[in-house]
């Protein structure tokens, strides 16, 4: 479903991902694991547009996406959950959930949608007129994780979702990743909570430095001592 | 206590004009964090459309001021695209210097064009009446102003508040890079805010045509100032700030010419800019949330 060949992305002088390639298989659950700084979000922010690599190419249902811009890729059927929740603080939650619909214009699938989300995270629809910025760190990743299903995505990717949230809505959070996949979305995750995201994923790859060093089955990575050793702690 | 009651009368239809003035510059600097020092001409090339749309097309003054908004509209989008948005990725001074480089050309443009003598506005589109009002003199031309800058601005909220689109210039002065990421298109809001902020100005061009009855190619330079000073008053992007810290500036204005003397008028504006960069930069409304740059 999405291929990246061998791109490379700098910042300025900064050479973010050496000739990095990665493949998405439709229905799967990918997860991109590496430490700080390895270059993750680089591969996200790539794939949908924000940046974009001097050569080689993103393709996704065999199209090109390097020159698509930002709102077209949106509309081909990619949606982001972006690192830092990155929900519009001053905004409800319902004009956020608004916001990921923003290329739709089918009202009833919308509401319908708007529908399914609140029974997923009720806590959303009983604050959903409440301004984004006033709910706590979990809520504010369900909120972006529902904004990003309002663009009925075929291809998720999500950015350290799991990121500042206590042990607990971790697990929840995988859970709902597990069942987004489960109803036909494809998952790219990127991770530095390497456990969980190997125990959920089919495929793993795993970046240092912009470059792939390791990649295969998910469980088989997780049997891996070198991934044991950098990134499971022992 | 009349004559300040007189003096709230005035100051609030000249607050109004401030406040339409001062929206455009704080919906500009909210998207792209640029002071639009052009802003007040555009305003003028408003009340030029105006004033050509009754003297040669005799049309009456809600035509002239609709005209004058169209026009301007796209006038303001232009100015984007061709003067700023090359600028986008560069530094804020080199955009900020870019835009007192449009401010110039515009004025003496319209000096080259038109003239450099103020022209009369046309009193047969506007003939003034006065009412009396509980010892008040309030004016025909000072309802007009209010009550057509009051409906503008709630129309500008609703669109704002409620439109798919508003929602998006929101969603996109408050984060450029999620806003992308949910399919909107930064270019095409951007636009929008220049179209709808360059409107406001060019009704508050005609108003002020209306208002003091003469108009000139430099008329922009300091009602632009002030309306600045009204935007920064309020916090600078933050839309209720520009209306509230307009008609502060309306009332100020009209109770120190009332008071002391029209000739510090002009003075007293940048008195309060220097007292609130000094005391509250980020204005009354604004949250003190740092220096983000
Ligand atoms: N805007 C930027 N300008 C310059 N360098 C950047 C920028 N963003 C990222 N980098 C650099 O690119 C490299 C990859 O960054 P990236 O954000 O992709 O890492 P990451 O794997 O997502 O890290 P983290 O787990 O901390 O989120 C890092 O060395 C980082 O310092
Ligand atoms: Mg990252």
């Amino acid at each position: 479903m999405l291929a990246v060949k061998e791109i490379d992305v700098y910042y300025g002088a900064i050479h973010a991902l050496k000739k990095f390639s990665l493949d998405v298989e439709e229905g799967s659950i990918v997860t991109l694991i590496g430490a700080n700084g390895a270059g993750k979000t680089t591969v996200l922010k790539t794939i949908s547009g924000i940046l974009r690599p001097t050569t080689g190419s993103v393709m996704f249902k065999g199209q090109d996406l390097v020159k698509v811009p930002p709102e077209k890729i949106v509309a081909l059927g990619i949606s982001q959950v972006p690192e830092g929740r990155r929900v519009f603080q001053t905004m409800s939650v319902l004009e956020n959930l608004e916001m990921g619909a923003y290329l739709r214009s089918d009202k009833k699938e919308i509401q319908k949608d708007l529908e399914n989300i609140f029974l997923r995270f009720p806590r959303l629809k009983e604050r959903r007129k409440q301004s984004a910025g006033t709910l706590s760190g979990g809520e504010q990743q369900m909120l972006a994780i529902g904004r990003a299903l309002m663009a009925q995505p075929e291809l998720l990717l999500m950015d350290e979702p799991s990121m500042g949230l206590a042990p607990l809505l971790v697990k929840e959070i995988f859970e709902i990743i597990k069942d987004i996949n489960s109803r036909g979305t494809t998952v790219l995750l990127v991770e530095q909570n390497a456990n969980m995201a190997l125990t959920i994923a089919d495929q793993a790859y795993v970046i240092e430095t912009g470059e792939i060093v390791l990649q295969g089955a998910a469980e088989e990575l997780m049997r891996s001592e070198e991934v044991k050793k950098a990134y499971l702690g022992g | 206590m009349l004559e300040f009651s007189q003096q709230i009368v005035n100051g609030l239809s000249l607050g109004a004009i401030y406040a339409l003035i001062a929206l455009g510059y704080t919906m500009v600097y909210g998207i792209i964090k640029l002071i639009n020092f052009a802003h007040g001409d555009v305003m003028m090339v408003g009340a030029y459309v105006g004033f050509f749309s009754i003297t040669m097309l005799g049309t009456n003054i809600v035509v002239a001021m609709l005209a004058a908004m169209l026009l301007c509209a796209l006038l303001g989008v232009l100015i984007e695209k061709v003067a700023y948005r090359p600028l986008r990725n560069s530094t804020r001074i080199a955009a900020l210097i870019t835009a007192i480089g449009v401010s110039l050309f515009l004025e003496y443009i319209t000096v080259v064009v038109l003239g450099p003598a103020q022209r009369v506005f046309p009193q047969s589109a506007f003939p003034i009446k006065a009412y009396n009002l509980a010892g008040l003199t309030i004016l025909n031309k000072q309802i007009f102003v209010f009550v057509s800058a009051v409906l503008l601005m709630l129309i500008l909220q609703y669109i704002i508040k409620r439109t798919k689109t508003g929602k998006a210039m929101r969603a996109v002065s408050l984060d450029m890079e999620a806003a992308v990421l949910m399919g909107i298109s930064v270019d095409k809001t951007i636009s929008v805010t220049f179209a709808i902020g360059s409107a406001l100005a060019a009704a508050a061009g005609v108003m002020i045509g209306v208002y003091y009855q003469t108009i000139n190619p430099l008329m922009g330079i300091i009602p632009g100032l002030k309306a600045f000073v009204a935007a920064v008053l309020g916090g600078i992007g933050l839309i209720p700030g520009a209306m509230v810290g307009g008609f502060v500036m309306g009332l100020l204005e009209t109770m120190v010419s009332g008071y002391g003397s029209s000739l510090y008028r002009d003075a007293v504006a940048f008195g309060v800019l220097i007292i609130i960069l000094l005391i509250r930069p980020t204005g009354l409304f604004g949250k003190n949330t740092g220096e983000k740059v």
